[in-house]
């Protein structure tokens, strides 16, 4: 066996770090999935008669549509009756600070490296955290609410700001979008909700943390994010999972809405438990994003880094409604062992003048698929839309692969659409130049897929660069074959 | 003799698949001297080169290589690196997306940690850092960009100087690193590197032309042919070389 490859083997037999349980005493609902059950999350949750027959609505329409067989990705099939849809840590009340939560769960964050505590690390950035199927706490409340930024879990927006909930929930990935989300909108458990009012730049990070917890549970977030004319928000998304040799699903749904002027960035960190690396358990992440530019000149910006889950299916999509408006995604994703994604970006050009930018680097390694999937879609009003798309692909060894799918679609003449695609291989002739500088295999490794995702982690906020690329370096070094 | 033998080569043989290229090799270089190599194309030069700084696929078929008292063949590539040898490429390759002085960072932690001592700080760092600009007379910019990415065949030239001043090897093996280099990039590098000499170190310089020796002086000059070295002398065979070629030493060999 060549260096390199004992390297390898060494890199990717690397446990998954954050496998590891919590006991807090949860409250479950029975496994499977009739409207009896959408009654039970509905009740549990205390929620009005319209969002109950909002969720049996969707369920009705999911009971009558058919899982996607389209995405480049196999497993076995899903028992939806095996599934338990909702689970709550156990909590007597609710709580009102961080000093009233639960210690289990401050150390479950903690164990995940996010302190809920104010002055730690995440200073400067606000956490909604989301553990199985209920938000937890939400830091910075106070500060936020000065400006009028809301920013508070589901399930508390349905209670305090039913209007916006009834207003946008839905509004740019309708119930019936697609087999998951017609699924999420039946179950979905909770989530995070976020409105800027007109004018507002957010003074910080908005943060939501992800992590199932309890086995066989699904979960199911929701999150909206609502910018009004004039203003900005950047938020953040990161999610862990336990190792278990079962798969888990996760089906969430997110809603950006972007008014007049207004531009959200989006930044994901998704570390879901990928399986062990014979492909034994994993999540399967199946996550409808979009985001609606419905006023002229605003903008909406996806990052994505995706190092985990056993199965990925995701397109973080941007739909160009007004004049002017900008729809952005730069994406790394990397499998490794059995892992598949299935990841790209969909962009719909409906107004005039309207641009949209990809960049998608892939990375696989392994016996791992990946496959880009792009839509670039110019609708017949749109003129002088632009598009530029980069679609990059680098593989490690000669057991892995990785595709690309682009689908144009241009219905105005006007439209100027660049697509450029390569793919390469990391070379011995790389690895040698670092070893002869001195710097060992794993580092090199990292460095080197570092430096070919650094045009998306440099679209990162500064906290969450550094600690995507500790990630990709612990997922991939060494796997040069 | 007061020198330090710093490297002494013993009947080195090496192939690569069944191609038998190094055919036994005899050399001992002691610091403070500089050694130059030259020789017709396809004789083994980088080779050498490649098989002294580890480079995997190239079989040491035979033969003994001591770096200041350690057995060289036995180790990995990177600590030979920070045992302080280094090699300037004779074609340095490109890196995307990571600069040369995120790279010199990197490699730079990586042998003070071999060697004991802490991690540079970043003050200190870009001091040294400046100190080295200077005197291999390069600019930021460069150093700034993707390594070797889209750099002139002169840049990436001067760029493996600008590593080796940052890295202060003791043995320094400069594969052709006049090839490619204009008039005055060749007397810029030529400056760095006997900057960069003293009693502690060695280097070895690869080349075809007798110009860069007016520049860096060597101490000997040896003839590799067909994987052996036939024929060393001192500076002035350099010269004979230039003007009389490289087919006497040719009859020379298949005579004898
Ligand atoms: N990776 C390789 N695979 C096959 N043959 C090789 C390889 N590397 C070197 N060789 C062969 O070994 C011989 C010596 O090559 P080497 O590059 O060492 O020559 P050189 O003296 O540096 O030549 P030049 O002056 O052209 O740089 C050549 O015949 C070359 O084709
Ligand atoms: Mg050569």
């Amino acid at each position: 066996m060549s260096k390199s490859n004992q390297v390898l083997e060494e890199i990717t037999s690397k446990e998954y770090e954050h496998g590891w349980t919590v006991n807090l005493e949860t409250d479950e609902a029975p496994k499977g999935l009739n409207e009896d059950i959408v009654r039970f999350i509905s009740a549990k949750k205390n929620e009005p008669e319209w969002l109950l027959e909002w969720r049996l609505k969707a369920f009705r329409q999911w009971q009558k549509m058919v899982e996607p067989k389209w995405p480049n990705v196999t497993y076995p099939a899903i028992n939806y009756q095996d599934i338990i849809y909702y689970s709550a840590p156990k909590q007597k009340v609710k709580p009102n600070s961080l000093s009233e939560v639960d210690p289990e769960l401050i150390k479950t964050f903690e164990k995940l490296g996010i302190s809920l505590t104010e002055q730690k690390r995440l200073t400067g950035v606000a956490v909604d955290a989301v553990i199985d199927s209920i938000s937890v706490a939400t830091t910075f409340k106070e500060k936020l609410s000065e400006l009028g930024v809301i920013f508070c879990s589901f399930s508390e927006a349905v209670k305090e700001h039913p209007e916006l909930i009834k207003k946008y929930l839905g509004s740019v990935v309708p119930m019936n979008d697609n087999y998951f989300a017609a699924l999420n909108s039946a179950v979905f458990s909770d989530g995070s909700f976020c409105y800027i009012p007109k004018g507002v730049r957010c003074p910080m990070e908005l943060s939501t943390y992800f992590r199932i917890n309890a086995a066989n549970t699904g979960q199911f977030e929701r999150t909206l994010i609502v910018a009004d004319e004039g203003s900005y928000v950047s938020y953040l998304e990161g999610c862990t999972a336990p190792m278990r040799d079962e798969n888990q699903l996760h089906a969430a749904v997110v809603e950006l809405y972007t008014m007049k002027g207004a531009e959200i960035k989006y930044s994901t960190v998704q570390n879901w438990y990928p399986g062990d690396k014979n492909g034994k358990g994993g999540i399967y992440n199946f996550v409808t994003k979009r985001g609606l530019c419905a006023g002229d000149h605003s903008k909406i910006s996806w990052t994505q880094v995706e190092t985990g889950s056993a199965i990925t299916w995701k397109y973080p999509s941007c739909v160009l409604k007004g004049d002017y408006s900008v729809g952005e995604f730069y994406s790394v994703a990397v499998t490794n062992n059995y892992q598949q994604a299935d990841t790209g970006t969909k962009m719909i050009h409906i107004g005039k003048n309207t641009r949209s930018r990809i960049v998608s680097k892939g990375i696989s390694a392994g016996k791992s698929q990946n496959s880009y999937r792009g839509q670039v879609h110019v609708m017949k009003r749109a003129t002088n839309a632009r598009n530029h798309s980069q679609c990059d692909s680098l593989l490690m060894g000669d057991q892995c692969g990785a595709h690309t799918f682009p689908y144009i679609d241009v219905e105005n003449n006007s439209a100027r659409i660049e697509h450029e695609a390569t793919t390469s291989k990391i070379g011995e002739d790389q690895i040698f130049y670092c070893l002869q500088r001195g710097i060992d295999e794993e580092s090199a490794v990292a460095l080197i897929v570092n430096g070919y995702a650094k045009e998306v982690l440099n679209q990162l906020p500064m906290e969450f660069a550094v600690e995507a690329q500790k990630l990709l370096a612990l997922t991939l070094e060494g796997s040069v074959g | 003799m007061n020198y330090r033998t710093m490297l002494s080569i013993k009947n080195l043989q090496a192939k690569i698949g069944e191609k038998q290229i190094l055919n036994g090799i005899d050399l001992k270089v002691n610091a403070g001297e500089v050694h130059a190599i030259m020789g017709p194309n396809g004789s083994g030069k980088s080779t050498l080169a490649s098989v002294l700084s580890g480079r995997e696929e190239y079989e040491v078929s035979g033969g003994e290589v001591d770096f200041l008292g350690k057995d060289l063949l036995e180790l990995s590539p990177e600590d030979r690196a920070r045992e302080g040898i280094f090699m300037a490429f004779q074609y340095p390759v490109e890196i995307p997306g990571v600069s040369t002085i995120n790279f010199m960072k990197t490699a730079l932690n990586q042998i003070r940690e071999y060697r004991g001592q802490q991690a540079l700080d970043a003050v200190s760092f870009l001091q040294l850092m400046k100190e080295k600009m200077k005197l291999v007379e390069i600019d930021q910019s460069l150093l700034n960009r993707s390594l070797n990415e889209g750099f002139s065949g002169g840049e990436k030239k001067r760029n493996e100087i600008f590593q080796m001043a940052m890295l202060e090897p003791k043995l320094a093996i400069l594969d052709e690193t006049d090839s490619g280099l204009d008039i005055d990039a060749l007397r810029i590098v030529a400056n760095g590197v006997n900057k960069l000499r003293n009693k502690n170190n060695a280097t070895i310089v690869v080349t075809h032309y007798q110009r860069l020796l007016d520049y860096i002086v060597p101490d000997y000059v040896h003839v590799l042919y067909k994987g052996k070295i036939v024929k060393s002398g001192t500076k002035e065979l350099a010269l004979e070389l230039e003007a009389k070629g490289y087919d006497w030493i040719k009859s020379e060999v298949t005579v004898a």
